[in-house]
């Protein structure tokens, strides 16, 4: 990220013959250092979205770099793309991975500080020695007209791409459709599966084949009751309790059985008060409750 | 009025006038603009109120201010006022930055707009547009993309399941409904021959693009609904679903802010559809006529602006009084399987086409009647194909005219159950009803 940066100070004291305007220095010398602590952050913060935000930030501040190069389409697609979208799909796996989904402080790989620091300094070398060669051995080209079709700008870029460069461009697009095909591969289930997700019509067709326990749902509670209640079963034309709206959960809880026989049904009965119906509140109420905690684990 | 003055910095270009643009004037185009959004927010959300109770036969807010229009101003009053609410789990900084980005991002969309060609303030003569670069366009894409960074970092800062789930909806949609506005922009551009809006305004001066690029035209209508988060596509806030999704966790001034970016969103975007293809501020067609282009001067066409916004505007609500919410797949499958590929090919024609106009000379009625003959060989082959055989398959489940699998013949018809014994022949009918009437009574009072 850093060669970047020092990229952008080059770029931006070098348009050859011009001097840098004072608008363009107070913008790099601002941006500069915001695109550096970006990085650094990025490096730095333990939290992983953190960490994703801190390198939102360096990618516009290259995008806002290039925009002050004159480099409009250049800067604004900087943004869109990696911004928008690369760093999105970053935060979207991070935030599937989990909110405390910090570093694990146990090395899993042995060695793995070693290879680290070899590789690093390996690649700091390689960058560096690239910088230094692109740096003495480089002749600036005129700044471009961004306004004009042919030079700079989407145009000039454009017909770079379907000149010059098409093969590499040709290349580069097999490579991502060879990705995108390889990723459809491997996330892919077969629909033969056992545990394939069966689809809305061969969920229905299935339960009318008789793979289920009936062909609808279960009627839901208290249809037909005088509670509102989930313990509250629903009644059937002729007034019995329709055993298919009883939960299992609830029927088998201990403050559901304690009264007996339940409320709604002296209530249906009699007429008496409807203690019962709060019993069977409670009792499905502290079921529940303990799984909303468990999901959340 | 002075038609000198009116004609000399005719010669420069939009960029150039409007960067020689005192600084005075800068700023005060973007107080305007910042009002401008304000306002047709306030706006937009009592008519939307009002339009969908009409739609459902209610009457809507019509209490606060005359006729209700006012409405959304206490409630934006009272918003700010509220008592703020901040989940002890949720990641603080973060939580805050969210509905800034947001809002910021909205607004920022206004920036390129072109509102009017040239206008007179105090004498100086600009255009209503606070800048125009090269690449207006992509400003645009890239405001609505980092817009997005607000509802995912909101949703996921708030620390709770249900604005986490909205919020990966929000990303997963966003970046699906994207690839789709941004190819949409593909054929504008290869028309228009530039990404400045302010170009892409003066190129439909012979024919808005929405005739000429029709497909492009309804995809983008669609993806903008998918960008701003609305119904039918409003998965990310799906009341049934999440809860309020995104926002779950959000009170006081920071939903506000929430809130008043979605409608900015809405207000830009429809600004921005009317930019790239229905003529920007021109006037519509018959006006157009009237008095040599008069209508087309001076503050004239910032009406046929908003005029234009609000017809798109209208068009967001009508959607919203009119279809259910997707279910999420379908929204994908909508997104991947159909929007993109339509626009790929379609890119593909009219790039073919372009390429055949420029190369050869071809005239507009030869490519017609090529494209004729093409289509009508390619229906006379399709009838050719025999009919293929539906599959024989003996599991299958039978299907009634409906489409809807008929229950199997060998249903068991459950017994009828036995009626329980009642006392009394002649009152069978009042007496339970009664009965249960003071039952429920006696039911509700020991319940309360």
């Amino acid at each position: 990220m850093t060669s970047f940066v020092d990229a952008g100070l080059v770029l931006a004291q070098t348009p050859g013959q011009e001097a840098v305007t004072t608008g363009e220095a107070a913008a790099f010398w601002i941006l500069g250092p915001l695109a550096v602590a970006g990085a650094l952050g990025m490096v730095f913060v333990r939290n992983a979205v953190h960490s994703a935000l801190w390198l939102v930030v360096t990618m516009l501040t290259l995008g806002v770099f290039y925009l002050i190069q004159n480099a409009s389409f250049l800067g604004f697609t900087q943004i869109i793309v990696y911004t928008g979208a690369v760093m999105m799909l970053f935060l979207f796996v991070l935030m599937m991975a989990g909110k405390d989904s910090s570093d694990a402080l146990v090395e899993a790989l042995r060695g793995q500080r070693l290879a680290a620091a070899v590789f690093g300094v390996g690649f700091a070398a390689l960058l560096s020695a690239a910088l230094v060669r692109s740096l003495r051995d480089t002749r600036f080209a005129p700044p471009l007209d961004p306004t004009s079709p042919e030079g700079g700008g989407a145009g000039g870029l454009g017909e770079l791409i379907f000149t010059d460069y098409l093969f590499p461009f040709e290349l580069t697009a097999a490579l991502l459709i060879v990705a995108g095909l390889a990723g459809i591969v491997l996330a892919q289930r077969d629909k033969r599966d056992e545990g394939a997700k069966r689809s809305q019509r061969e969920l229905v067709e299935a339960r009318f084949r008789g793979e289920y326990e009936r062909p609808s749902g279960r009627p839901g509670p208290g249809v037909f009751a005088t509670g509102n209640s989930v313990a509250t079963p629903a009644l059937l034309p002729d007034g019995s309790i329709a055993e298919d709206s009883l939960s299992d959960l609830i029927e088998s809880t201990p403050t559901a059985r304690r009264v007996s026989p339940p409320g709604w049904m002296r209530a249906l009965e009699g007429g008496e008060q409807a203690e019962g119906v709060h019993g069977g509140e409670d009792g499905g109420a502290g079921p529940s409750t303990t799984d909303d905690e468990g999901s959340e684990r | 009025m002075n038609a000198l003055l009116a004609q000399a910095p005719e010669e420069m270009p939009r960029g150039e006038v409007l960067a020689n643009d005192p600084l005075w004037l800068v700023l005060l185009k973007v107080v305007l603009l910042f009002g401008f959004g304000v306002l047709m927010t306030l706006f937009m959300i009592v008519w939307e109120r009002k339009v969908v109770a009409r739609m459902q036969h209610r009457s809507g807010p019509n209490r606060v201010g005359p006729g209700g229009w006012l409405q959304s101003l206490a409630d934006g009053i009272k918003l700010a006022f509220a008592e703020e609410i901040i989940p002890a789990n949720a990641d603080k900084k973060v939580y805050f930055i969210a509905p800034v980005i947001s809002t910021a991002t909205a607004f920022a969309t206004f920036s390129v707009i072109p509102f009017a060609p040239q206008v007179e303030i105090f004498g100086h003569t600009t255009y209503l547009q606070l800048i125009d670069i090269p690449v207006g366009v992509l400003v645009v894409l890239a405001a609505s993309a980092i817009g997005v960074y607000g509802i995912v970092l909101g949703g996921w800062a708030s620390g709770s399941p249900y604005p986490l789930l909205g919020s990966l909806r929000s990303a997963a949609q966003v970046i699906s409904y994207e690839i789709a506005m941004g190819l949409s922009l593909v054929a504008v551009i290869l028309y228009a021959q530039s990404l400045s809006t302010g170009d892409i305004v003066d190129a439909q001066v012979d024919g808005w693009f929405a005739f000429l690029l029709l497909p492009s035209f309804v995809i983008f209508l669609i993806s903008i609904v998918g960008e701003t988060n609305r119904a039918p596509f409003d998965l990310p806030e799906a009341e049934s679903e999440l809860v309020g999704g995104f926002h779950t966790e959000y009170s006081s001034l920071k939903f506000a802010l929430f809130f008043l970016a979605e409608y900015v969103m809405i207000v830009s975007l429809s600004a921005f559809t009317v930019t790239l293809f229905l003529g920007g501020y021109m006037a519509p067609w018959p006006l157009s006529m009237i008095g040599d282009g008069m209508l087309n001067e001076g503050w004239w066409p910032f009406l046929w602006f908003v005029l234009k916004c609000l017809v798109i505007m209208f068009l967001f609500i009508w959607l919203r009084g009119t279809l259910p919410r997707f279910r999420y797949d379908q929204f994908m499958r909508l997104g991947w399987k159909v929007l993109i590929p339509v626009n790929l090919a379609w890119i593909v024609l009219i790039a073919g086409i372009r390429a055949i106009r420029t190369d050869a000379e071809v005239t507009t009625n030869q490519i017609l009647i090529f494209g004729g003959a093409v289509i009508a060989v390619i229906v006379l082959l399709s009838l050719l194909i025999p009919e293929k055989p539906a599959p024989a398959d003996d599991d299958r489940v039978p299907v009634t005219g409906g489409d809807y699998p008929v229950p199997p013949l060998d249903l068991e018809v459950p017994k009828k159950p036995k009626r329980r014994a009642v006392t009394g022949s002649g009152e069978r009918r009042t007496t339970p009803e009664i009965g249960t009437e003071g039952r429920k009574e006696a039911d509700d009072n020991g319940n309360v």
